[in-house]
């Protein structure tokens, strides 16, 4: 039982990080209405700029988290400003080739600055504690509470602000959100700087208990488009429902039938999905 | 577009030069080279039949490769067929897999089926680096041997293996353009404009992207299959989806939706990357921006631009005559 428990907490932890990589591509979908393929990518520069931040500048943990946001969400307006805004009204394949191109330098980039070995994160909350009888480090009961309170910051952000709702209404009805007089390149870049960031936090808290390496990316955000296709696309309780089912699922499936598994896990599920389901779960409206 | 007589020319030029280079140059480094963009064009066809002819993006494609790879690799090394008959087994098995896939993932539009075939893909990649006992894991499958004699013919030296994979090319290539110049093309192209109106006009859009996605799964599966045994090693990494998006590179190059861009795209790119040695590592430092440079500039590659310079010329030329045609008859009237 004390196993089951165990993995159910790891399950939260990894749902975590997953949820909030989702988020952020849930998002971006509602400005695009296409996946973001780079997203994978602006975690993996999230993860590098606090390692960076920590080793090479000593900053506190803390610090280099907050000024990692802060670049990759300045990378997300700079690929929206620069490409995705000049695609508008494209069809969809060129923009996910387009998202295929800043990944494939994205990930070129990563590997030129900082190469390909994989790096440890120190963390100043390494140490074990007790919950309930469980023993857990402070890193993964960390990462539960971050995410929960982004995920709150976010919701409140969307429901009680202006600019909240502006991008909730551009991500329901494009044409009403322009009716009403909402601007549409605002939005666009806030919403790509909103995704970056969140990326950027969760690679930065996943990152202590996983390893930092050029494409650490790859696998994370794969899974994301598992859990948004998973929690239908651009809704965000779905990302976050699909996040957790996701991350209990891998954690519970790795210790009952096969770790080496673990990772098909997603993948069939999700294949599994879309034979049943081609327009995936809990899709509004006809296809 | 070329007038007829000038494109025949061209093509008859191309075919000589491809079949006398290795008698003129036997530079074995280039020879290899060449070989092996030959192949991996011939997958670049597979990928353009479905993603430029019909539009749907699919990031399963070396998936499919590493399907006809391994089924060549494993064929020959452990069930101990002939070469050939793995050969023909392997691009068989590919195709039905091809098919099978195709028939589920088809049912999803757009996006929802990049996704899906991307899932495909990975899942093709971790069983492969999963699968210790059959694929070998990620040590890989060595041992695979070189295409066996075909009667009085050999293929033991590197010459003989080009000359292999220059036929396969131009089989695909005769192939693909029967394809696009038959009403099934027609289809495909039809399908990519609108599904909607082509619905409309009573063409069968599963039947169609099924076959489309078949063939394209076939082209995949023969390329990876000559791949395994002309390189006689294979890995997991084929199947990695970075050589999907290495393919569609590739293709994209080349001009997307065009007849000669996978074979453009390819023997451009790959000669590119390797006078570009010392950049092996980082060259997605310079292919990421031009994907992206071409997706917003020129979505259609270099054949598709080229093609269009033609057909702009070939307007205004048109153009040019109508009005002096107009000018003589507003002549001829008022005389």
């Amino acid at each position: 039982m004390e196993l089951l428990f165990q993995q159910i907490f790891n399950g939260l932890t990894i749902g975590s990080v997953y949820t909030l990589v989702a988020l952020g591509l849930t998002l971006v979908f509602g400005i695009l209405h296409v996946p973001n393929f780079a997203h994978g990518a602006f975690y993996m520069v999230g993860a590098y700029i606090t390692l960076m931040m920590m080793v090479g500048f000593g900053f506190h943990y803390w610090i280099a988290i907050i000024a990692s946001i802060a670049v990759v969400a300045l990378l997300g307006v700079v690929t929206q400003q620069l490409i995705f805004k000049k695609l508008e009204g494209a069809d969809g394949m060129r923009m996910m080739v387009a998202a295929i191109g800043i990944l494939l330098f994205l990930e070129a980039f990563g590997q030129f600055m900082w190469g390909t070995e994989y790096y440890r994160m120190d963390t100043p909350y390494g140490s074990v504690v007790n919950l309930f009888g469980l023993t857990v480090t402070l890193q993964r009961l960390l990462i539960i509470v971050a995410a929960v309170i982004l995920m709150l910051a976010l919701h409140f952000f969307l429901t009680k602000t202006m600019i909240g709702a502006a991008i909730v209404a551009m991500a329901q009805n494009r044409e009403g959100a322009f009716l009403v007089g909402i601007n549409a390149n605002q939005v666009a870049w806030l919403t790509f700087a909103i995704a970056g960031g969140l990326a950027a936090a969760a690679a930065s808290l996943a990152s202590p208990i996983n390893l930092v390496f050029p494409t650490m990316g790859n696998l994370v955000i794969m899974k994301a488009f598992v859990i948004i296709i998973i929690g239908g696309m651009g809704s965000i309780p779905g990302a976050i429902l699909g996040g957790y089912l996701l991350g209990l699922t891998e954690s519970i499936g790795a210790t009952y039938i096969s770790s080496d598994y673990k990772d098909v896990i997603a993948f069939l599920l999700l294949v599994v999905i879309l034979t049943a389901k081609p327009t995936g779960l809990f899709t509004k409206g006809v296809q | 577009m070329l007038n007829v007589l000038s494109k025949r020319v061209l093509l008859i030029i191309v075919a000589l030069a491809a079949v006398l280079f290795p008698l003129v140059f036997p530079n074995m480094y280039v020879l290899q080279l060449l070989t092996l963009v030959f192949i991996w064009s011939i997958a670049v066809y597979g990928y353009n039949i479905i993603s430029g002819y019909v539009g749907y993006l699919s990031l399963a494609h070396a998936g499919f490769f590493a399907i006809g790879a391994y089924g060549l690799g494993l064929l020959t090394t452990k069930a101990g067929f002939s070469y050939w008959l793995s050969l023909l087994l392997a691009v068989l098995i590919t195709s039905i897999a091809g098919a099978l896939v195709g028939v589920i993932a088809l049912r999803t539009k757009s996006h929802f089926f990049a996704i899906y075939t991307m899932c495909v893909g990975v899942i093709v990649y971790l069983l492969i680096d999963k699968w210790d006992s059959l694929t070998g894991g990620v040590r890989g499958l060595i041992g695979i041997p070189a295409p066996g004699n075909l009667g009085p013919i050999t293929f033991d030296t590197l010459t003989s293996q080009y000359y292999l994979a220059l036929f396969f090319l131009t089989f695909t290539i005769f192939l693909c353009y029967r394809i696009v110049h038959s009403l099934l093309g027609r289809t495909f192209i039809a399908i990519r404009n609108s599904e909607e109106l082509a619905k409309t006009i009573g063409i069968s859009i599963m039947k169609n992207q099924l076959l489309a996605f078949t063939l394209s799964a076939l082209f995949a599966g023969l390329s990876g299959a000559l791949y395994a045994s002309f390189i006689r090693f294979i890995g997991p990494q084929i199947s990695a989806i970075t050589v999907t998006f290495e393919m569609l590179m590739y293709l994209l190059v080349g001009g997307i939706g065009t007849l000669a861009g996978p074979i453009v795209g390819t023997l451009i790119v790959i000669s590119l990357t390797q006078s570009l040695q010392f950049l092996e590592e980082y060259r997605m430092l310079i292919f990421g921006p031009v994907v992206v440079l071409l997706v917003l500039y020129y979505p259609r590659g270099i054949t598709g631009s080229i093609n269009g310079y033609f057909q702009k010329k070939k307007q205004q030329r048109v153009k040019v005559a109508n009005e002096e045609h107009d000018v003589k008859r507003k002549v001829g009237e008022a005389g």
